[in-house]
């Protein structure tokens, strides 16, 4: 080969890889190594024997799957007629609405946390008496602008040719929702479930701020272990974590055309 | 070496991978010459410009220019500027910005006084007056002088042709690429600037090195054509040469209309083709078997005489000035040109005249046939032959549906009937003495030991001949079945595929 | 017509709803009282108490200067990230784009843990200290973010002409010239974009900040305090500090301001010049 070395473009992102290698491949190998070892570094299964014998721990997890789905539900229920709506150039002119549903999220995130908890408090609705009903409001609360915006994105999108084609061939305003409206948004409902669910289950400031301490959730879990240096214990608890995103990854790639929804609607 | 070969190809091969692109290429451009690479999409001509101008480095082989050998020069320290194929303008900047782009960056020796008496050179970059000047020269050659502040996507199709041209020639090159300049301009603005390049050629008296798959536009403008197949050169010659003396059934199929048989040299200059003994010009050995084309316009037409081949009219197309006919002579096809209007059906006695029947040597490396068409079954027929064959080939990323037609992004082609030129490699023929083995059959009239394989040939029941590399030995007239996989049929559709688009 | 008044109320009635707490908050940033909800006298006593409480004008400070560094570190790894992998071979391409996802689709807690584990680990194993700091932190920051700042690039140098980079080098750039003078601006608003994307997620960030903290910045000795973290000790506690209601006034002006100037900005261009071509052609008088 004669070939002199040159300059190469592809020589670029030599740095990112590092990157990528160093803080976002090896740590989760850690992770996965902290998990099945003990804190002398020898393998072993504690941590996992540990979870699965510990009923609290299981309910956690029972819990906060069941909290994430009853928030991503209420959301998409709140979110789906909005977005609807705001797709539709009689409600929102040049999409300035659609900008006030997101503008909040330029307000710091803690901060809106604590307004919400005040709110509640204010209005009796108080995290000390009703810590479940509080937490799910606040999660409500933050996650709602999260269904909105890949809703409308494909909201936007929808066919409208033909929805007219569909009631013009007869079809009840009802027939036309189920057969046409709700089929093609589907990839937006998928995406805007995933962006709800994940989080949820791992929040930790919105529960532990609203329901006063009082309800655990897994992103608390993982927060207490690291509270208390117990990396194996975190390390097993963040891995379940990893398994369950990864696991609904392979659910929602099914549903959602958009892989990269979530970065395009920023 | 001589002093006026500007750039030298030396052995050059390039290969992606495991796939060789260009393969051995030898050849010389003269300095001031007008030279087009010619061929199909994929027969590496691109790819030969890239390694000219410096983009790609030659797997093998030596690039030189000015007899300097520049094979690693990178093509940012060669005098060489390039008209990319969509122009490749810088959309942030304005016209003026596009062309003055290669000169800002540009430095020239200055000599400078200095206080104590003595002289010094510097590289400096050129003075804006100068560069202004140089523009607006570069766009007056071009005639878009009122342009220059303008945004690239302000301007049409042809003028942003203009401002790569101007782009690149205000740089002084000594050569000028152009990689399928005008693929992206409709029929008329194409014939306009095919004039326009042609006189700028004459003008600047510079190299021109031009790729395109058009033929015509390479007959237009050219000095030199390089027809180019499969990342081979296949002839090198004048757009006449090309034209009227192709050196193989490939070239004459590619350069304009062309009938094309298999045939064999019965006598001194003597060929029998079209089952008929022809008069000829050209010395090739007795027996020899060769290829013979005929251009249409060169075939006459008469009234039925005996002492002549007879045809029957079996279609005719009017075209303006002419009509084109297309004769069936035993199981062959002859297309013919006449200014009268024959009927179909007719008789008609068949006459060429010696001179305009160029023989060419009969390549034994692969099976060709320029006549071939699809069915309408999706198969491919050369004459009676039909095979199953892989028409996606003809569209990447297209599909045949349910309904037998191949489709691509919802747009449907149907290509019954469409005419295609078909390569099968000659050892991926297999033949069988069972004849339910195939529906194609065939007489092997040859069977030529090589050493360590026949080469058999096999001419099948509608008389087209197929070479085929095998172990086995096979008797001279033995009846046998011609197999040939799917996979192994090469097609290429002559034509554009938007041709065959079906409408909703 | 009912369905457009029912769709109208519904509207503002979940825009109003969203905007209670932060509306509640604003509304008592004028009276000094310790509780919301308790109006004591109309005052603007909580804007200047703001300025003048250390704790949060540190945390402030901080929170700016380390979304500021960690985006614009984000920036070039991820612009430069970007562009080679775009020019590198298939396979490597789609490992690499395999491993970007993986903290776009992985839990902010996670990802948090596992660097804590990585610099628990190196500092125990190699370095023999404590590692946390504001370089961890720097880190934990950058690998938030990155991931956007590189897909928010990459679909810019997919709708580049390829043959740009070359035609630069035809006219005699050298190919780090051509990348800065021709690819960079063609690029120009995924990168500013991606900037923008990376400064919300530091700004907003309270997970990754908290777990990889450590002394360092204006907060000196003692553990980097940014506005999230400091926010979240205070309401651990109670309710919300008063003059931190008055921050929550002052913030949502400024991001009012920017979206009304983009909006308008948007607008008048767009009433003025009409196409996008005739903006692009305003921006290109010289």
């Amino acid at each position: 080969m004669k070939r002199t070395l040159r300059f190469q473009r592809k020589y670029l992102c030599i740095p990112y890889v590092v990157f990528l290698v160093l803080f976002i491949v090896l740590p989760i190998v850690l992770i996965i190594f902290y998990a099945f070892t003990d804190n002398k570094g020898f393998f072993s299964f504690d941590a996992l024997v540990d979870f699965f014998t510990t009923p609290t721990k299981i309910s956690i997890l029972l819990n906060s799957v069941f909290i994430a789905l009853q928030t991503t539900i209420i959301c998409l229920i709140i979110s789906y007629p909005l977005a609807y709506f705001l797709a539709n150039k009689k409600f929102n002119r040049n999409g300035v609405l659609i900008t006030l549903f997101i503008m909040p999220m330029w307000i710091n995130f803690v901060l809106r946390t604590g307004a919400t908890r005040d709110l509640l408090t204010w209005l009796g609705i108080n995290g000390g008496k009703v810590p479940y009903l509080a937490t799910l409001i606040g999660m409500v609360y933050n996650y709602l602008p999260f269904t909105v915006l890949p809703l409308y994105t494909t909201m936007l999108k929808l066919d409208r040719s033909q929805i007219e084609a569909a009631s013009d061939l007869g079809a009840t305003p009802f027939q036309v929702f189920l057969r046409n409206i709700i089929p093609q948004s589907l990839p937006g409902v998928v995406s805007a479930a995933t962006m709800v669910f994940m989080p949820t289950m791992s929040s930790y400031v919105i529960s532990d701020t609203l329901s006063e301490g009082k309800i655990t959730l897994f992103g608390n879990s993982i927060y207490i272990s690291f509270s208390n240096s117990q990396w194996n214990t975190g390390s097993f608890l963040a891995l379940i974590m990893l398994i369950i995103i990864f696991l609904s990854m392979l659910v929602t790639h099914r549903f959602s055309r958009e892989p990269e929804a979530r970065g395009g609607t920023w | 070496m001589e002093d006026n070969h500007i750039i030298t190809l030396d052995h050059i091969s390039k290969s992606f991978g495991d796939s060789l692109i260009v393969d051995d290429i030898s050849l010389f451009i003269k300095k001031g010459e007008f030279v087009t690479f010619l061929g199909p999409s994929g027969c590496g001509k691109t790819t030969t410009l890239r390694m000219i101008s410096g983009f790609e480095m030659p797997s093998k082989g030596r690039v030189l220019l000015n007899g300097k050998d520049v094979t690693n020069l990178p093509p940012y320290k060669r005098p060489i500027n390039t008209v990319f194929q969509r122009y490749a303008l810088f959309p942030h900047l304005d016209v003026y910005d596009n062309v003055a782009f290669g000169l800002k960056l540009k430095k020239v020796p200055v000599v400078i006084k200095k206080r104590n008496g003595k002289e010094v050179t510097k590289m400096k970059h050129l003075p804006a007056k100068v560069i202004d000047q140089k523009v607006a020269r570069a766009l007056k050659i071009v005639d878009l002088e009122d342009l220059e502040d303008r945004s690239i996507d302000t301007l049409s199709g042809g003028q942003q042709q203009r401002v790569a041209i101007a782009r690149a020639i205000v740089n002084e090159p000594e050569i000028l690429l152009l990689d399928e300049p005008l693929g992206a301009l409709d029929l008329k603005m194409r014939k306009e600037m095919q004039l326009e390049l042609k006189e700028m050629h004459k003008k600047l008296g510079i190299t021109f090195i031009y790729v395109t798959h058009d033929q015509e536009e390479a007959l237009t403008m050219s000095d030199t054509i390089v027809v180019m197949k499969s990342g081979v050169v296949q002839q090198i010659g004048t757009p006449t040469q090309i034209y009227n003396e192709p050196q193989n059934a490939f070239v004459a199929d590619f350069i304009g209309e062309s009938n094309i048989y298999s045939a064999n040299m019965v006598d001194k200059r003597k060929v029998r083709f079209l089952n008929w003994t022809w008069d000829c010009v050209d010395d090739f050995e007795i027996n020899e078997n060769v290829d013979v084309v005929v251009r249409p316009e060169d075939v006459i037409l008469m009234g039925p005489r005996t002492t002549n081949l007879i045809g029957t009219i079996k279609s005719k197309i009017f075209k303006g000035v002419h009509y084109e006919y297309t004769v069936i002579v035993g199981k062959s096809e002859l297309q013919a040109r006449d200014t009268r209007d024959l009927k179909v059906d007719s008789h008609v006695s068949i006459k060429i005249d010696p001179q305009n029947i160029q023989i060419m040597k009969k390549q034994y490396n692969i099976n060709a046939f320029y006549d071939a068409y699809i069915t309408k079954d999706n198969k491919v027929a050369m004459t009676d032959d039909e095979f199953e064959c892989d028409l996606t080939q003809l569209l990447p990323g297209s599909k045949i549906d349910d309904d037998g037609y191949l489709v691509k992004n919802g747009v449907r082609y149907n290509l019954t009937d469409a005419p295609v030129a078909v390569e099968i490699e000659i050892k991926a023929i297999a033949l069988s003495d069972d004849i339910s083995a195939s529906e194609v059959h065939g007489v092997i009239i040859n069977s030529i030991w090589k050493g360590d394989y026949y080469q058999v040939l096999v001419r099948s029941s509608s008389e087209e001949d197929y070479i085929i590399d095998t172990q086995d030995s096979w008797n001279i007239n033995d009846i046998v079945s011609i197999i040939v996989k799917k996979d192994d049929i090469k097609l290429r559709l002559k034509g554009d595929i938007s041709k065959y688009e079906e409408d909703a | 017509m009912v369905k457009k008044i029912f769709a109208n109320i519904y509207i503002y009635l979940i825009l109003f709803l969203m905007y209670l707490p932060i509306l509640l908050l604003i509304v008592f940033s004028f009276t000094d009282s310790t509780n919301v909800g308790v109006w004591k006298g109309f005052s603007f006593d909580l804007f200047p108490r703001l300025f003048h409480n250390q704790e949060i004008m540190v945390a402030l400070g901080n929170t700016i200067i380390i979304a500021l560094i960690s985006s614009i570190v984000s920036v070039l790894l991820g612009t430069t990230g970007a562009i080679g992998v775009f020019y590198s071979k298939k396979r490597n391409k789609r490992v690499v784009e395999a491993v970007t996802q993986i903290p776009v689709v992985n839990a902010e807690i996670v990802m948090a843990l596992s660097l804590t584990v990585l610099f628990v680990f190196l500092g125990s194993m190699i370095f023999k200290t404590s590692l946390f700091s504001f370089h961890t932190l720097l880190i934990g920051h950058v690998c938030l973010s990155l991931p956007f700042v590189y897909l928010s690039v990459k679909p810019k140098l997919q709708q580049m002409d390829p043959n740009l980079y070359e035609a630069a080098m035809d006219l005699g750039c050298t190919p780090r010239r051509a990348l800065v003078k021709v690819v960079i601006p063609q690029i120009i608003p995924g990168i500013i974009s991606g900037f923008l994307l990376s400064m919300t997620l530091s700004l907003d960030d309270f997970i990754v900040t908290a777990f990889l903290r450590g002394p360092g910045l204006l907060s000196g000795d003692k553990a980097i305090e940014t506005l999230s973290t400091l926010v979240q000790a205070k309401i651990k506690k109670g309710p919300i500090p008063p003059e931190l209601r008055a921050l929550t006034t002052i913030l949502f002006l400024i991001v009012l301001t920017v979206v009304v100037i983009v909006a308008v900005y948007r607008n008048h261009f767009a009433k003025t010049f009409g196409t996008k071509k005739n903006l692009r052609r305003l921006r290109n008088v010289r």
